[in-house]
């Protein structure tokens, strides 16, 4: 494989990338401009009928909201470029700290969900796509069908009701217990708290890839090569290995890295439900209580993390797969 | 006797469809897969009619606040159970499963048309437009769907209007995808090269040989953006984002019904979110057995 190629490729990819997030810049800058939704209301809160109109412009002028939107966009776009993302209203720390702490623990949370439901939807899939038409094929697959018809919050919330609330097996809220110092927190806590949500969100992820790796699975038992083996005598599990697997697994491990979308927007809903003290709780709140800065760069935050899952997925099909590497020639 | 033998007549008649029967399980009647297809369609959309006219029949008294039936468990009178005030929880429901049906009507059907638009200019303006809009569907599905709402919600002030607009603007890539591609296989078919020699203008091929051609696509994958719609607009009223606290939303209903989990009271949510589950799939039912009927090669699967 040529090298220069991979770098050239990679480099093409990055620049559409910078456009990307660049325009996505703009748009979302114009749209928080537009808000009615004050900054400094939102900072200040309740104490707002206490602060006199003078304070109130001091504010503003700290922050540079009395400058046209223009100016301020520009002063804006080059600190981020600099890595300044300006300070949280509601966390009052860097937004850039706030979001690494809080993307940490969706990382946790986000990673274990994205694991399981790739095997478990794959297995899943293989199983229903081996056993075609019969009674298993119909059950996963009626299940499927069903879990991708449920709200994502109204699932979490009945595995808190049954395990939380009725089996008494887990807390019912908040990544850490309450009332111990962060250092404090010990690692077996850290998992109590985080498998409920991560519960919800593996089997809310299950019937997007388990559905596609069935699909996948029964076209290729469908091929000519297929019924060639069979005709030799291949039979079972060896036959699904040999020549069932092996072609089904790469489109798989695609589809897992292209789907950070969805499991983002479901973490966003777990992280509500259980109050796991995540990015997609922070994104909830800094949208509640008009945190602009914050909410900025989520968004953009957000972009590049499904950028990346995309990039990868592209970078797997083409390097890992033979028939189309990069590069090649006929 | 001869009940036997009316039922291998039919058989007879069928044979050519035995392959794609499906056995119900009187044995008098068999429906070959079109009809059952059929059948599951018209069922599913007389469940959905039912929830639309329930929701304009109601007793609306049911929903006033009456502190002396608070907090019921389901009963007979009230098969979801009541809430804090004592408001009758299915009525409840029902008034939030019909927002969701409007919200995700509107919201769909403006997200529908924006993709028939897109991709048909995607296809029929030339390679510039359709490079732009390629990249405009990456820009779309490069930040993930919630984010985009929440940002919406926000420029708007939440709200209905927040809500529509957020889920409206979000969901037209894929279909707008779909499109594009059906037409792109279109372009190059002879009758459209002959409709050009003849002279036809380019807007006149489109709405007379396009159009007819992609509006199949286009009503089954509008029927198949409600599901997502619905979705969506429950779980951002769920985030706090889309309505007031005042309407009767499924995703309001839910989040009002986390505050009282710890207490035991799992009816509050469970009924609500078990209806907005049946819905969903209702559509979604609809939708994929229009899917089956219009493409009857994939049928099979």
């Amino acid at each position: 494989m040529n090298s220069k190629k991979i770098i050239f490729y990679v480099i093409n990819k990055l620049i559409k990338a910078v456009i990307l997030i660049s325009v996505l810049c703009i748009i979302s800058f114009w749209m928080v401009k537009n808000s009615p939704i004050d900054p400094v209301r939102a900072y200040i809160g309740a104490d707002m009928t206490r602060v006199s109109q003078e304070q109130y412009n001091k504010i503003a002028n700290y922050w540079g909201l009395d400058k046209p939107p223009i100016i301020q966009f520009k002063n804006w776009f080059f600190s981020i470029i600099k890595g300044d993302f300006g300070t949280s209203m509601i966390y009052r720390n860097a937004v850039l700290d706030v979001i690494r702490v809080k993307f940490l623990n969706s990382l946790m949370l986000m990673g274990t969900a994205w694991f399981f439901s790739g095997i478990f939807g794959f297995v899943f899939g293989c199983i229903a796509g081996y056993f075609q038409n019969t009674w298993i094929d119909k059950i996963i697959k009626w299940f499927c069908l069903t879990l991708a018809s449920t709200p994502t919050f109204w699932f979490g919330l009945i595995l808190l009701i049954i395990f939380a609330v009725y089996l008494g097996l887990f807390p019912i809220g908040l990544g850490v217990p309450a009332g111990v110092l962060t250092e404090d927190v010990s690692f077996i806590s850290r998992l109590h708290h985080l498998i409920l949500p991560a519960l919800t969100l593996s089997i809310i992820g299950i019937p997007n890839i388990a559905l596609h790796t069935r699909q996948k699975l029964i076209d290729i038992l469908e091929s000519e090569f297929v019924l060639f083996a069979k005709a030799r005598g291949e039979k079972g599990i060896k036959l699904l290995y040999r020549h069932g697997i092996r072609n089904i697994a790469l489109p798989a491990v695609t589809l897992q890295f292209a789907s950070f979308s969805e499991i983002f927007g479901g973490s966003i809903l777990a992280e509500q439900v259980f109050s796991y003290p995540g990015l997609g709780q922070a994104t909830v709140q800094a949208g509640i209580r008009g945190d602009v800065p914050l909410l900025l760069a989520i968004v953009i935050f957000s972009a590049m993390f499904v950028f990346s899952g995309n990039l990868i997925a592209d970078f797997i099909y083409r390097i890992v797969d033979p028939r189309i590497r990069l590069g090649g020639s006929i | 006797m001869q009940r036997n033998s009316l039922h291998s007549v039919i058989q007879k008649d069928n044979s050519y469809l035995s392959k794609d029967k499906i056995t119900f399980t009187n044995n008098v009647f068999k429906l070959n897969r079109r009809q059952s297809t059929i059948f599951v369609i018209a069922v599913t959309l007389i469940f959905i009619i039912a929830v639309i006219v329930s929701g304009y029949l109601i007793d609306e008294r049911k929903l006033e606040t009456n502190l002396n039936n608070k907090n019921m468990p389901p009963t007979l009178s009230n098969p979801f159970g009541t809430d804090w005030l004592g408001r009758d929880m299915l009525t409840r429901t029902i008034k939030g499963l019909n927002l969701s049906i409007r919200v995700g009507i509107i919201a769909a059907s403006i997200s529908a048309i924006i993709s028939l638009l897109i991709g048909i200019c995607a296809a029929t303006m030339g390679k510039y437009v359709d490079s732009v809009i390629t990249w405009l569907i990456d820009l779309f599905l490069g930040v993930p769907h919630l984010v985009i709402i929440i940002l919406i919600a926000f420029m708007l002030g939440g709200g209905l209007k927040g809500v529509i607009t957020g889920i409206a603007i979000t969901h037209w890539p894929s279909l707008a995808r779909i499109i594009r591609a059906e037409i792109m296989q279109l372009r190059s078919m002879d009758y459209i090269a002959i409709s050009k020699k003849l002279g036809k203008s380019n807007i006149w091929i489109t709405i007379n040989h396009i159009i007819p051609h992609v509006a199949p696509q286009f009503f089954v994958g509008l029927l198949l953006l409600f599901p997502h719609a619905i979705l969506h607009e429950a779980a951002i009223s769920f985030l706090g984002f889309g309505l007031s606290p005042h309407q009767p939303a499924i995703g309001i209903i839910l989040s009002e019904s986390m505050r009282y989990l710890s207490a035991g009271r799992w009816w509050m949510a469970f009924f609500p979110g078990l209806s907005l589950l049946i819905l969903v799939r209702a559509f979604d039912i609809i939708g994929n057995n229009l899917l089956l009927m219009y493409e009857p090669h994939r049928a099979h699967e």
